[in-house]
């Protein structure tokens, strides 16, 4: 907002601009207005903030490979595939999206809880649990932000021109080929502007993660997670906690933006 | 090697149903107005649409019929874009490679082999570029490389100048020609540019409305309009009617004197430069002598193009010189005569 406003701009449109401005931007500041700042070296040494840190990082990065394993593929499906019923799974895969997370866990809880759909043969056969790990974190994870990845994905294919395919296709390449050397690379802005959107969305999932995942320090907890258990014992560690998210957040997204979006990113969805 | 194809296939209103043959080390052209079909019928040679009907056939080899399609990778072709569609993330030489690789070839031998095929086509010390860097007849030369560094059995050629400046068109079309005639495969060019066809081509098939409507040798084609859409290409007026000896009734009404005898349907095809205006009616031999009206005058070079209307619609090129001496200006009234040994006349 350094720049002068524009004098072109009417005024029904500048006072709501402004206000949206203020509205967004305002409790950031707060944030950092409010920061304890000299007992800020102290909250950040505590075991707890690294160890929920580290988590977050760990599972928000591990949610995104997922993501991006099975997000790429599912975005081509439905971007250049053919198969009949797309419009149906694309509006299943969306579904996610506009779900609240909360009801995603308990959904998520349905099926891999022990006694949910997969989660009892998984139990009684293979001995393995879900719910209250590590592995249900990233799964919850998953689940709320690999949608995200899908749609950016999916629209940077549709934007991308498909005559390099038939380029391709004419020169030799077989569909797989085409897509690892050609689709793939054509696309790499839009994947990574959808990676970063999924980690982001990631690292602040909370409801289907304390649903799903619970809350035990060190296997579960994650930084949004330790922000509300701060807050109703101590206030000031809620504040640190949620500043070194914001910080890790606004970092990554700089960094990224930087090194992969570079040349003002065409998919604008990252910003 | 040898390319015969029947393409049936209907695009939204537009049913495209021709025949092609093209021979060993042959150039075969496809001229049409835009929107005729001709790149549907390139892709369905290439493999990129399925046809509704029909059969592609190269070296006795099927590669469509009613019961198999051979998918685009699997085809020996290479295909020439309009636009050269190079792989931006890729460089020259990777981009050249690119068929070599995709068919299994290794990439140290893949790159080195690109190598000649860049020199070919006067690209040397390129080949570290990116597409974005090249001009635009460049990448076109690239383009025309890529497609070619395997030796594939077919070459597809779908407008590959339209995208270029004047000039370089030129350079292109003079280095096209070198490249087609070393080429031993069946090559198709789809074009809209008779010069194309004429400088580029054996044998020309003109399309319109998904039909073939004329077959033969550029020569033939240029002399022989049968449509106004070639006619019009090659600069003739073409005027269908009925021979009665020494003259032609013509389709849209009016007489025209020819020079040899003719009978039944003939076309009549006139030379603008052999057309004459006066204001006066001209006295003297000419038999061939109409009261037209002027609708329209174009300057092409160093003579105007004047579209007449009335008993016979004709087109004159008169010197810039002389139609400003004639005074004339859209509307006005003059006589135009042409010479019964000028006027051309075949059977339809």
């Amino acid at each position: 907002m350094r720049r002068r406003p524009d004098p072109g701009v009417p005024l029904p449109l500048l006072v709501p601009a402004l206000l949206a401005v203020a509205f967004l931007v305002l409790p950031l500041v707060g944030l950092v207005v409010r920061a304890p700042w000299s007992s800020i070296g102290p909250q950040l040494a505590q075991p707890e903030v690294g160890q929920a840190l580290r988590l977050s990082l760990v599972t928000a990065s591990l949610a995104t490979v997922v993501s991006l394993v099975l997000g790429v593929p599912l975005a081509w499906v439905l971007a250049r595939s053919r198969i009949r019923g797309r419009s149906v799974l694309r509006a299943l895969v969306t579904v996610p999206l506009v779900l609240p997370p909360v009801v995603g866990g308990v959904a998520l809880f349905l099926v891999l809880g022990r006694n949910g759909l997969l989660g009892r043969p998984l139990y009684e056969h293979l001995g393995i649990t879900i719910p209250f790990t590590t592995t249900a974190v990233v799964i919850a994870e998953t689940f709320v932000a690999m949608p995200f990845l899908v749609i950016s994905v999916e629209g940077a294919l549709r934007a991308a021109d498909a005559r390099f395919e038939d380029a391709a296709a004419t020169l030799g390449a077989d569909r797989w080929t085409t897509f690892r050397r050609v689709t793939l690379p054509l696309v790499a802005p839009g994947i990574a502007a959808g990676a970063v959107l999924c980690w982001a969305r990631a690292l602040g999932e909370f409801g289907a993660t304390i649903t799903f995942a619970g809350n035990f320090p060190g296997t579960t907890q994650t930084m949004p997670l330790a922000v509300y258990l701060a807050l109703q014992r101590d206030p000031e560690a809620a504040i640190v906690l949620s500043l070194v998210l914001l910080a890790v957040s606004l970092g990554t997204l700089l960094l990224l933006r930087d090194r992969w979006l570079g040349r003002g990113s065409g998919q604008g969805i990252a910003a | 090697m040898t390319l015969e194809a029947h393409v049936v296939v209907q695009r939204g209103s537009l049913g495209v149903d021709v025949e092609l043959s093209v021979g060993d080390g042959e150039v075969l052209a496809v001229l049409g107005p835009n929107g005729a079909g001709k790149s549907t019928v390139l892709r369905v040679l290439a493999g990129l649409l399925p046809p509704d009907a029909g059969r592609v056939v190269v070296d006795q080899e099927v590669w469509d019929s009613t019961d198999r399609h051979v998918p685009p990778h699997q085809r020996s072709l290479g295909m020439v874009f309009q636009d050269h569609l190079l792989f931006p993330h890729l460089s020259i030489t990777e981009n050249v490679a690119f068929g070599l690789r995709s068919r299994g070839m290794r990439r140290v031998p893949a790159r080195a082999a690109a190598g000649p095929w860049l020199d070919r086509v006067g690209l040397a010390g390129l080949g570290d570029r990116r597409p974005g860097e090249l001009s635009g007849g460049q990448a076109q030369r690239a383009a025309l490389a890529r497609a070619l560094v395997g030796d594939p059995r077919v070459l597809l050629l779908d407008e590959p100048m339209s995208a270029l400046d004047a000039r370089t068109r030129l350079a292109v079309r003079a280095e096209l020609h070198r490249h087609l005639g070393d080429y031993a495969g069946s090559a198709v060019l789809v074009t809209h540019d008779p010069i194309d066809a004429m400088a580029l081509a054996d044998r020309v098939v003109v399309v319109e409305d998904g039909r073939v409507v004329q077959a033969g040798t550029p020569a033939e084609v240029a002399r022989r309009p049968r449509t106004d859409y070639v006619a019009r290409l090659v600069g003739l007026v073409l005027l269908p009617g009925t021979g009665t000896g020494a003259q032609v009734a013509l389709d849209g009404g009016g007489l025209v004197a020819i020079a040899e005898d003719a009978a039944g349907p003939v076309f009549v095809a006139v030379r603008p430069e052999s057309v004459a205006l006066y204001l006066e009616r001209p006295a003297g031999s000419p038999r061939n002598v109409w009261p037209l009206r002027l609708v329209a005058a174009t300057p092409h070079g160093s003579v105007v193009r004047c579209d007449l209307t009335g008993e016979v619609p004709l087109t004159a090129d008169v010197t810039a010189t002389s139609f400003a001496e004639l005074g004339l200006a859209p509307g006005a009234d003059v006589w135009a005569s042409v010479k019964a040994s000028e006027v051309a006349v075949y059977t339809r």
